[in-house]
């Protein structure tokens, strides 16, 4: 029985930690030349492949603005599709260096999952969507409804929480991805599809008909989402935080990505010198090129350029900023500054 | 010494090249050298998790289990709420992994047979129905099966508002299959305890019957007793107990039904696809054990007058099975184990629940892990030792 345990437990610690986690991720990262970026199944807006077949949305372009920053080049990062449950044995393993996949911030993935989130890309709430002809509409009416639900991630837990706390009782359909819980959501094996109301949004808009869903007043819970990186390599937690705050920065002082060029050429605003690398050297403090900030911002443009493109008021997904427009207009998007 | 004694009596003496040319010592340091390879094997790769995960940061240890798993389970054969323990999810998930294997194997078995059966019938129609059904079905992963059966269920089936409805007691849609759920009076205790006594008379009756066959060669109505016992007074004892048995029938209440039984359809397109897929390998084992009886043995037993009935119950069978069974324990294990397919349609078994859900919320892969695999070896095992029982009892006893 013994050789079993020994068997056992080596046959699962191969297929867990095959690949080594270890610090030097940057150092790695351009050794191979590329960001191996984990991202979700698709979402629309957040995640979806283009006409050309490459990987486009609101959560890729932090990755493309990662590489860009290290190599100069958006184009070279490549992407692992995770699920909600796969996701973080492919960034603990190493199989990937970065999530950027909707991704919930809590107190035990950062501490007891060993995961640094580097910063909120999206600050959202659980909500709950369902069809008008269910005639329901506060989110107290749903005892004894069938739910649809992404397995493995947070809104699974708030979901139970909130229907214990409100005394009523559900049926959970557990579903591996988005696309399947929109199946099951239009075929009616459940009467209600909960996720981060971001994702309603983008699932709502892929329906037949958008008109005959709502999403529930309700939001049921804070999900901050953002980008994460393994414990331990705080030089790669850096680089990633710092692009993202390089993104949010420029949106806060007007750098776009059509003026960034001629803003890199040197200013009369020291931070955003600092930023693109016209003044100062920031970016070798964290190994990465004088110009990181210049290069992410040309490739993908500024946070609020990103958001207008996939998932804005513009778009099929129609997000209004809410909260997370910059803190100086009344949302709590808010970056440390450039000094 | 002369050569003509070396050729007859080699000697003993130990040199080198014997450890190889020696058939004895060759296999004893092959198997030496496979045992190491697989030892060293073994501990590089554990040594190596043991590092990896060292260098993470992560503890190994199984005290995760008893914290609260937070999620809910909506098919579950125990009492389970979100605030019960991962070791409780665990246990649910396990019963459901073991439901649905008991399930799986009564259901393949049943259709397996008929299979074997119908492709061995004379009539070309029913012979070439049953040819082409294993033939397309064994041929699809069962993957494949499940998805199929699933997506068709949710898709074609009637909303809960519109389900079909058997006189008013059973209904059908694409949430699931809803029955009455008996629920026993206090009286019913009489019914089990008849049921459990006719069951142990029937064998004490058929013990005796046998006995009185080897001595006089008289026989005795075995098979009508044995119902007699079983499922006749049983049914006498529910009656004149005046029916301890209420039904509670489901209801549609706001979104869905409401009591009863159900049957959801995450578990019925599992149990579905399982037997189906394996009942066309179990179909073919069972040609083949029939096929493996001489036609001189059946020959033989009506020569000696037997019925056609005694022929098959006495003569085939018994042979058949002795072919049967060793192969139809692999396919009772290979529904056991396919079953963690479960996953993709969202049955919560033991993979679904210990190795899925708490895995992901607790970041624990390889404790979960280790003990998916102990559960399903331990499955295998207990399967394989009932299945050799039973092989062991039906195997030819040589006199």
């Amino acid at each position: 029985m013994k050789t079993f345990t020994k068997a056992a437990l080596a046959v699962a610690a191969f297929g867990v930690v095959a690949g080594n986690a270890q610090a030097g991720t940057l150092q790695d990262v351009m050794a191979k030349g590329h960001v191996q970026c984990g991202i979700s199944t698709g979402v629309p807006g957040f995640a979806f492949t283009d006409d050309a077949g490459n990987w486009q949305g609101f959560d890729p372009a932090v990755c493309q603005a990662v590489a860009a920053a290290i190599f100069g080049d958006a184009s070279a990062v490549k992407y692992t599709t995770t699920t909600g449950k796969t996701r973080f044995t492919a960034l603990a393993s190493g199989e990937v260096d970065m999530l950027a996949r909707n991704t919930t911030w809590t107190f035990s993935r950062d501490t007891d999952l060993q995961f640094e989130f580097t910063g909120v890309n999206y600050y959202d709430g659980q909500g709950f969507m369902v069809s008008k002809d269910l005639g329901v509409s506060s989110a107290k009416d749903l005892d004894g409804a069938s739910v649809c639900i992404q397995t493995g991630t947070t809104t699974e837990l708030n979901l139970a929480d909130f229907f214990r706390s409100n005394g009523m009782s559900y049926e959970a359909v557990p579903i591996e991805t988005n696309d399947e819980a929109r199946t099951n959501y239009t075929a009616g094996r459940c009467d209600i599809y909960t996720t981060d109301a971001s994702g309603l949004a983008a699932t709502r808009s892929t329906l037949d008909d958008p008109s005959a869903h709502v999403i529930m007043p309700e939001i049921i819970s804070k999900e901050p989402l953002g980008p994460l990186v393994r414990h331990g390599d705080h030089q790669w937690g850096d680089v990633v935080r710092w692009v993202l705050n390089a993104l949010i920065t420029a949106e806060e002082l007007g750098v776009t990505q059509a003026n960034v060029d001629e803003m890199a050429a040197g200013t009369n605003n020291p931070e955003i010198n600092r930023m693109l690398g016209a003044e100062g050297d920031l970016g070798a403090m964290t190994g990465l090129p004088k110009d990181f900030g210049h290069q992410a911002i040309k490739a993908v443009g500024n946070y609020g350029e990103i958001f207008e493109r996939f998932i804005g008021p513009s778009t099929p997904i129609g997000l209004e900023r809410g909260l997370n427009a910059l803190w100086t207009q009344g949302g709590i998007l808010y970056s440390p500054p450039f000094r | 010494m002369t050569d003509a004694t070396v050729l007859t009596k080699p000697s003993d003496a130990f040199s080198l090249t014997k450890l190889w040319y020696d058939k004895k010592y060759r296999s004893i340091i092959l198997q030496m050298i496979a045992m190491a390879l697989l030892f060293g094997a073994i501990f590089y790769l554990a040594g190596n998790a043991v590092s990896n995960l060292e260098k993470l940061g992560k503890t190994f240890g199984f005290d995760f289990l008893w914290a609260p798993a937070g999620y809910d389970i909506n098919q579950r054969l125990i009492e389970y709420d979100s605030r019960s323990s991962h070791f409780r999810a665990g246990l649910v998930g396990l019963l459901n992994t073991i439901l649905i294997a008991v399930c799986g194997i009564i259901l393949s078995t049943i259709i397996g047979f008929a299979l074997g059966v119908m492709r061995l019938s004379p009539n070309w129609l029913v012979n070439r129905l049953s040819y082409c059904y294993i033939e397309f079905v064994r041929n699809v992963p069962v993957l494949v099966h499940i998805l199929l059966i699933h997506g068709v269920i949710v898709t074609t089936l009637p909303r809960t508002k519109d389900a079909l409805n058997f006189g008013d007691n059973f209904f059908l849609s694409n949430r699931g299959f809803f029955t009455p759920k008996p629920l026993a009076e206090p009286l019913f205790y009489v019914v089990t305890a008849t049921f459990v006594a006719g069951i142990l008379f029937a064998w004490y009756y058929r013990r005796g019957a046998r006995i009185k066959q080897e001595k006089t060669g008289q026989q005795s109505p075995v098979f009508w007793v044995t119902l007699g016992a079983i499922i006749g007074a049983p049914i006498v004892a529910f009656i004149v107990t005046g029916m301890p048995l209420n039904w509670e029938i489901p209801e549609l209440k706001g979104f869905n039904f409401k009591g009863g039984l159900a049957l959801k359809p995450e578990f019925i397109s599992l149990w579905l696809a399982l037997s189906l897929y394996t009942a066309a390998f179990i179909g073919e084992i069972v040609r083949s054990g029939i096929e493996a009886v001489s036609h001189g043995q059946t020959e033989a037993a009506s020569a000696l007058g037997l019925p056609r009935g005694r022929t098959l119950n006495l003569v085939v069978i018994p042979q058949a099975l002795r072919v049967i069974i060793p192969p139809l324990n692999s396919n009772y294990m290979n529904i056991t184990k396919n079953s963690s397919l479960a996953i993709a349609i969202g049955y919560m078994d033991v993979v679904a629940t210990i190795g899925g859900i708490s895995l992901n919320q607790t970041g624990r892969e390889m404790e979960c892990m280790i003990i998916v695999l102990g559960i399903y070896l331990a499955l295998s095992l207990m399967i394989s030792s009932v299945m050799n029982w039973y092989n062991n009892r039906i195997k030819l006893v040589e006199r």
